[in-house]
């Protein structure tokens, strides 16, 4: 048996491993001979719409963060450092494209047009999850860990099997993208989804999030290689992009969805990224992490390198960013008066979705549940 | 009125209280939406909680160091002629710590209603309702809420005959609630023992329970009857005859401070490590002065400019030097697997003072560091935790401490082994005292170390050489140039 020494660590270290990076942490642009070619049509019309998604996502990030610690959210899931691999790889969607989201990648459902105040349902515990997935095809939040990777593939099947691949029509041909991250690559449920889409060439991008922690584990408790690495066991390329880097992520999944919109198959990016916040609210990361950890991500901040560049470049001035910054309070205001005003549900509610056509028996236990309910008082008022 | 009231959330599925741990404004100020007003510190973890209402804070209702159930007012800012943002609802905790008079346009839900049925608000602690903790997600309730809305009287609605039988059971379900709505759970006891506590004249909820199922025993009823000699305030009782309530300045001859988080946390481990590790205690007395004279020239090395280099630095290095020679002293005892650990390695505490109490974070792999690193970690360490921000990693993974009791001027003491290690070394003041030296009586720097070891781990004979090793080479540096590398 021969082991392959060289390779033994889950972050990989420089001489081994390629990290895809087109903005330095500095917001330097580096050339790269072939991701150039992906990106060489943004504008610098477009490199400030993708500072204003990032501005965007953080700001609904941090406002959903208040209202939770104002009792007003049961939960929040934080996507801070984030913001650069979310909105590079939802930008480089395409419309008839299909999105299976886990539950933190609000940013991914800013750039596909969802109303973010309609992702607060869920964690005020109002609904479960209010926005049509047909109307922006962007999927429901999935909270059981890589279970979406799964129904990603199988969609991504459905679409080879409509014919929606490699017809060379751009606005037919489509492809899906599945997020996780890194603790989820442990889950049997993303294995397989490898498995099948590999085996069946499905049109199906696995986009990793590899923010280093899943929940309190550390990514070296997960795996011996870097993640990116195990698609190759798998039969589809993999690589690592700089996660934090918007303009690399856009550059890698372009390639990636539109390899996977020409029938070649699937793929894997592994956008190596941190999780600045914790796990979700109720979690404190300072008991199993370091802070000189989080210092040194911090100087790798995904939204100010782009923010360095164009001032760098010139393609921004300061009433162009204090827009943004009152855009992005606008919108938190947006959230904050929504979220507050959300109806709490009736209970019978649950009753409406279960079937299309409600059966006879369930009907009664609805109707004998609104009568139990119409016996309180207090329950007619708050309705 | 334009006064609005924020009530504790719970922002962490599930918590029921939180201690209030800094109010970071103060009547008078002027706040923004979203500005951090306060720190609490949960079951969880502490955050700062940011403002819901923009204004002029009115009033801080909760005292730092208090610890609140869930739903309780906190602060009342008045938000002045804007329409009030009507009071927060806590959605996950239905406490029902509604405050008065403010439910127009709140989504309250069902708290808002309930007005009439509960309006003991804050008073409605979650005593009987904690939940067991956990990672994720809501834990597990101990014991129901025993909460239900209010019912319709009998008479308001006559529901379609077809229907009765389903009201009917509808309304048998609800009316069994009342039962334990009284706030109290219900006491498990068989009837004569209900009967000899009412002989006794015993609250039978008050009474411990021992038995099968959490059950009162005719034994719990008459234990607790029985005449208790000693509780802690009739020991301390003063004696007959001194009629003043005040001690000394004047002030309450008692006070009751609350245990909080690192108080607590210190006194389970003290009473944990001093009841299940043996403890033996040796002391040597040693003449330091070649470590004192070294330190003074180490001091106008360069390498060493910017640092304080301590007697304490000196000492970590000295014990780093020895534990390899006597590596027991820097084990493990594992009870559950039934082994001992030997660790090679050394993450070595140093005990600290703090305004929150006692806490030891150690030096990671400080068998690596030099003299000087092992200096500065020091510093770190000690700056860090009298700043009360040691991360709990940095207190965990200790294999060995250094408790520097020297610093309040004290010659030595019988420390308490950090729970997890093996041993701990108290390192005593050092002072000019008339010493023996070279067969003259000559002023000379003198300390005490204090050993106290883990007798499970460490016998007699190790404990001893571990400590005469370290004092011989706070006695003369020079020492550490015989010694081979283990």
């Amino acid at each position: 048996m021969t082991v392959d020494t060289a390779v033994t660590s889950a972050s990989g270290t420089a001489a081994d491993t390629e990290l895809v990076q087109l903005l330095t942490p500095e917001g330097e642009r580096v050339p790269h001979e072939h991701y150039d070619t992906l990106i060489d049509d943004i504008t610098a019309d477009e490199i400030r719409d993708l500072y204003r998604d990032l501005t965007m996502s953080r700001r609904i990030d941090s406002e959903a963060i208040a209202l939770q610690r104002q009792g007003e959210l049961g939960l929040w899931a934080s996507l801070l450092g984030q913001e650069a691999a979310q909105v590079g790889s939802a930008r480089a969607l395409r419309p008839q494209d299909h999105v299976f989201p886990t539950y933190r990648e609000h940013g991914v459902a800013w750039c596909r047009g969802v109303d973010p105040a309609q992702l607060l349902g869920l964690f005020r515990g109002v609904d479960q999850g209010s926005w049509d997935p047909k109307e922006n095809n962007f999927h429901l939040y999935t909270i059981v860990i890589g279970a979406q990777t799964l129904h990603a593939t199988g969609y991504a099947m459905g679409v080879q099997r409509d014919g929606a691949i490699g017809t060379g029509d751009p606005e037919r041909d489509a492809a899906v993208l599945a997020y996780f991250g890194d603790g989820a690559t442990s889950q049997g449920d993303v294995n397989e989804a490898f498995i099948w889409a590999g085996v069946n060439n499905a049109p199906v991008v696995f986009f990793c999030q590899n923010n280093q922690w899943a929940i309190s584990e550390p990514l070296e408790r997960q795996t011996r290689v870097p993640l990116y690495r195990r698609a190759h066991g798998f039969g589809f390329p993999g690589l690592r992009v700089d996660g934090n880097d918007v303009l690399a992520c856009l550059a890698v999944s372009r390639e990636a969805l539109q390899r996977a919109r020409d029938g070649e198959g699937p793929s894997l990016i592994e956008a190596f990224t941190y999780r600045m916040g914790a796990h979700t609210t109720s979690d404190d990361a300072s008991r199993y992490r370091l802070d000189s950890e989080l210092e040194s991500w911090r100087l790798k901040d995904p939204v100010e390198r782009v923010k360095a560049y164009m001032t760098r470049e010139k393609m921004a001035d300061q009433a162009f960013f204090d827009g943004v910054e009152a855009e992005a309070e606008q919108l938190a205001e947006h959230l904050r008066t929504t979220c507050r005003s959300m109806p709490d549900p009736h209970p019978t509610t649950i009753f409406d979705h279960v079937y299309v056509d409600t059966p006879p028996t369930l009907r009664a236990q609805q109707e004998e549940m609104a009568r139990y309910l119409d016996s309180f008082v207090d329950e007619k008022e708050a309705q | 009125m334009s006064v609005s009231q924020f009530n504790l959330p719970d922002v962490g599925e599930g918590l029921t209280e939180a201690e209030i741990v800094s109010w970071k404004v103060k009547p008078g100020d002027a706040v923004k939406v979203n500005d951090i007003i306060v720190e609490i510190e949960t079951a969880k973890s502490a955050v700062e909680l940011p403002s819901p209402y923009a204004g002029v804070v009115d009033s801080l209702l909760v005292e730092e160091g208090q610890t609140v159930p869930v739903g309780t007012p906190i602060i009342a800012v008045n938000t002045g002629t804007e329409t009030p943002v009507s009071d927060v609802a806590t959605p996950g905790a239905d406490l029902g710590a509604e405050s008065s008079g403010s439910d127009a346009a709140a989504p309250t839900g069902t708290g808002a209603d309930e007005k009439g049925a509960t309006d003991t608000g804050a008073d409605t602690p979650a005593a009987e309702d904690e939940r067991q903790p956990v990672l994720v997600g809501y834990g597990p309730r101990s014991s129901s809420p025993g909460r239900r809305q209010r019912k319709r009287p009998a008479a308001a609605s006559e529901p379609p005959p077809d229907q009765q039988r389903a009201q009917q059971s509808a309304h048998a379900g609800s009316a069994q609630a009342p039962a334990s709505g009284d706030g109290r759970a219900r006491v498990l006891a068989k009837p004569p023992v209900r009967k000899l506590a009412k002989d006794l004249g015993i609250d039978i909820s008050t009474v411990t329970p021992t038995g099968p199922n959490g059950t009162v025993t005719r034994e719990d009823v008459q234990a607790a009857a029985a005449p208790v000699a000693d509780t802690a305030d009739e020991a301390v009782r003063e004696p007959a005859g001194v009629s003043s309530e005040l001690g000394w300045n004047g002030q309450p001859r008692t006070e009751r401070i609350p245990v909080r988080s690192v108080r607590r946390k210190t006194a389970q481990a003290m009473v944990e490590s001093a009841f299940t590790a043996p403890h033996v205690t040796e002391f040597i007395t040693v003449d330091v002065s070649r470590s004192v004279k070294l330190a003074e020239r180490l001091r106008e090395k360069r390498e060493f400019r910017d640092v304080k280099l301590t007697p304490l630095a000196l000492l970590a290095r000295a014990m780093c030097l020895a534990i390899p020679r006597t590596p027991e002293v820097n084990a493990r005892w594992d009870e559950d697997a039934g082994e001992i650990v030997m660790q090679r390695y050394v993450n070595l505490g140093i005990a600290a003072a703090t305004p929150r109490g006692l806490v030891v974070p150690n030096i990671k792999e400080a068998h690596q560091l030099s003299l000087r690193d092992l200096a500065v970690a020091i510093n770190d360490l000690a700056s860090t935790a009298r700043e009360g921000k040691t991360p709990p990693a940095d207190m965990q993974g200790g294999t060995i401490s250094i408790t520097n009791v020297g610093v309040f001027g004290v010659d030595t003491g019988t420390p308490i082994i950090n729970p997890g290690e093996a041993a701990i070394l108290a390192f005593g003041a050092i002072r000019e005292q008339p010493w023996v030296h070279k067969g003259k009586i000559k002023p000379r720097s003198i300390t005490t170390l204090a050993l106290s070891f883990d007798h499970r781990l460490v016998d007699g004979e190790q404990g001893s050489r571990f400590l005469s090793d370290v004092a011989s080479l706070l006695e003369d540096p020079a020492n550490a140039l015989a010694w081979s590398m283990t």
